[in-house]
């Protein structure tokens, strides 16, 4: 579920980190006016109990496999949803950090499609009204499972539209929607049920600690939410225009392609007016995003095909970018090298 | 288990090797911290089929690892953990994608293969770039940037807490595990029966530890502030750090410096 920077474009990496951006500082607000400041040392504990506990593997029965819990319905539950969002959000830092767990560009996707959407769309709108005031245990289990589903399923979504608007993987559309929605589907359904388990077992154990998180205030006034829906339309809508843009640039394909096996004509520059035509032609560029329309792949790749600037293959050409290619790397390497001596 | 502890032991790795003091560490922060983003996004600006373009970016993490003197292997053990997901999705790229591209004698290239080989070197580039900022810098030192560039209070001050309390926790998670693991028969994974005991166990102690551990910084003077000792000031090697490789990343972005090598080597001018 974690995406990676290779995978993402900047115009989408950047869209969804802007939102996210938004999404925490009115979080960040809502908790410091609400909470006393005894909820920080609380959310960097659970937040580290949640990052510990991904990694306990549990057994589920008659399967032979083993899952993990991912925790965000969980902290929810536990601290309500502005606190718990931002404990995702600094969970899911760390791990771009430490772990390279998912990208440090595409922390904005992670956090939007694991924090946002359990947090402020499964725990308010699904968990909280199927359990009620006082929860029976098979009420609790319903909305756990239900609620942790759907998060999921939405999450796994934003994956697949993400990836999509970003261009740089050629799974279509419908192949990456049966890829990703059935595998988080059990996924899902195990989150919520453990997710249930723990919350009974707490409530029979010490019960003040989700009385004190129950306690917290409902999820902000309705323009809040309406503004946050509107902001991701805008945000989803803005990433695939400019893809759209991008891809409408008729040079870019070519341009790329020209690049790949050397067609660009790098020629001597006659002279400085050559040498800034050349640096002119290269920044008047747009990078193409590649953004294919998801009911006619087919197509584009005609289209593409009949470009008609199409560069001839060429054995030479390729070579070239190959024997450079290694040089390349040999100097990184022996740089790198260079200064290790240099460093001591 | 044997994933909760082999954790562990990267994530202390890596804080101590941002405990030393090289030219990189000494760097300010902020400065490391933009460095970073900006070379991930060139990296990420290059169009699907890029791969020549993309390998001169190799030398902003080879002059790092060698001034920092950080270890290659953990960083390359960490890439190769993440990669999975990554190479699954990518390796799609050269069953849907069949357009020609290249030909290396009689072997026709397809696009395909071009896009997934862009993939594997853009997560090559990304995750040690990632790492690295880490290794050199260190979480308090990142956080300290963090408030510079405006991010919340809390927010960061929740990041610090967190980051603290995940070695106390993983200590007494893995301890737990273990005694879980020594009592049961059934080799690895908590059964069905003891999961909710079990980390419902482990929640209480970790929101009963929160509440000592709050109680005895109140106790110390803690007002909500977050005081970090490394004071970061930006001095002209920063500026100058910031300014060499932002001139570089320009250059190797606009210009294909492998393409042109290539080119002169055989003879193409």
């Amino acid at each position: 579920m974690h995406m990676a920077d290779a995978l993402i474009s900047p115009v989408v990496g950047g869209a969804m980190w802007a939102t996210t951006a938004g999404i925490a500082t009115y979080a960040a607000k809502k908790v410091q006016h609400d909470l006393d400041e005894r909820k920080v040392p609380l959310m960097g504990v659970l937040g580290a109990f949640v990052f510990a506990a991904q990694m306990i593997n549990f057994t589920i029965p008659g399967t032979g496999s083993s899952g993990h819990l991912g925790g965000g319905l969980l902290l929810a539950i536990l601290l309500g949803p502005h606190a718990a969002f931002l404990t995702i959000s600094s969970i899911l830092t760390i791990q771009a950090l430490f772990f390279a767990d998912g990208g440090l560009l595409s922390l904005g996707c992670n956090i939007i499609n694991m924090g946002f959407f359990s947090c402020y769309i499964a725990y308010p709108f699904i968990y909280k009204p199927l359990v009620g005031g006082t929860p029976t245990q098979s009420r609790l289990f319903l909305a756990s499972i239900l609620a942790a589903i759907i998060g999921l399923q939405i999450g796994a979504f934003g994956v697949v539209l993400e990836t999509l608007f970003s261009g740089i993987s050629e799974l279509p559309f419908s192949t990456f929607v049966l890829l990703m929605q059935p595998i988080h589907l059990a996924i899902g359904f195990f989150e919520g049920l453990i997710t249930a388990i723990v919350v009974s077992f707490i409530v029979k154990e010490s019960p003040d600690i989700i009385k004190k998180a129950a306690i917290n205030q409902p999820i902000g006034a309705a323009p809040v939410k309406r503004i946050i829906v509107i902001l991701m339309i805008a945000t989803l809508f803005t990433a695939g225009a400019l893809s759209w843009f991008a891809s409408s640039n008729p040079d870019g394909l070519e341009w790329s392609i020209a690049n790949v096996i050397g067609e660009e004509e790098l020629k001597a520059p006659e002279g400085i007016h050559g040498f800034f035509a050349e640096i002119q032609k290269k920044i008047a560029f747009l990078p193409d995003y590649n953004f294919k329309h998801t009911d006619q792949p087919a197509e584009a790749e005609i289209k593409e095909k009949e470009a008609p600037s199409w560069p001839s293959v060429d054995t030479g050409t390729s070579v070239a970018g190959i024997i450079g290619s290694l040089l390349t790397l040999a100097l990184v390497y022996s740089i790198g090298k260079g200064l290790q001596h240099f460093a001591k | 288990m044997i994933k909760i502890e082999s954790n562990w032991v990267d994530l202390r790795y890596l804080d101590v090797l941002a405990t030393q003091h090289t030219f990189i560490h000494r760097l300010n922060p902020c400065i490391k911290l933009l460095t970073t983003l900006i070379f991930i996004i060139m990296v990420t600006s290059f169009p699907k089929y890029e791969i020549t373009g993309l390998l001169p970016f190799f030398f902003f993490p080879a002059v790092l690892i060698s001034l920092g003197k950080l270890p290659p292997g953990p960083l390359l053990k960490r890439l190769i953990l993440v990669a999975p997901f990554v190479v699954f999705v990518g390796i799609f790229n050269p069953l849907f994608d069949h357009t020609p591209v290249a030909k290396l004698g009689s072997v026709i290239i397809t696009g395909g293969w071009l896009s997934f080989a862009s993939i594997t070197l853009r997560l090559s580039l990304t995750v040690t770039a990632a790492l690295i900022l880490v290794a050199t810098t260190g979480i308090d030192a990142i956080g300290s940037a963090l408030l510079k560039m405006g991010v919340p209070r809390i927010i960061v001050v929740q990041l610090l807490f967190m980051h603290r309390y995940l070695h106390v926790l993983l200590e007494e998670f893995t301890r737990s595990i273990q005694a879980y693991s020594l009592r049961s028969f059934h080799g690895e994974g908590v059964r069905f029966r003891a999961w909710g005991s079990l980390l419902g166990q482990l929640l209480i102690r970790s929101v009963d530890r929160a509440n000592r551990v709050y109680q005895s910084m109140l106790c110390r003077g803690f007002d909500g502030e977050v005081r970090l000792i490394r004071t970061s000031t930006l001095r002209i090697s920063d500026i100058l750090y910031l300014a060499g490789w932002l001139v570089f990343f320009l250059f190797v972005r606009w210009f294909n410096v492998p393409q042109v090598l290539g080119k002169l080597l055989m003879g193409g001018y």
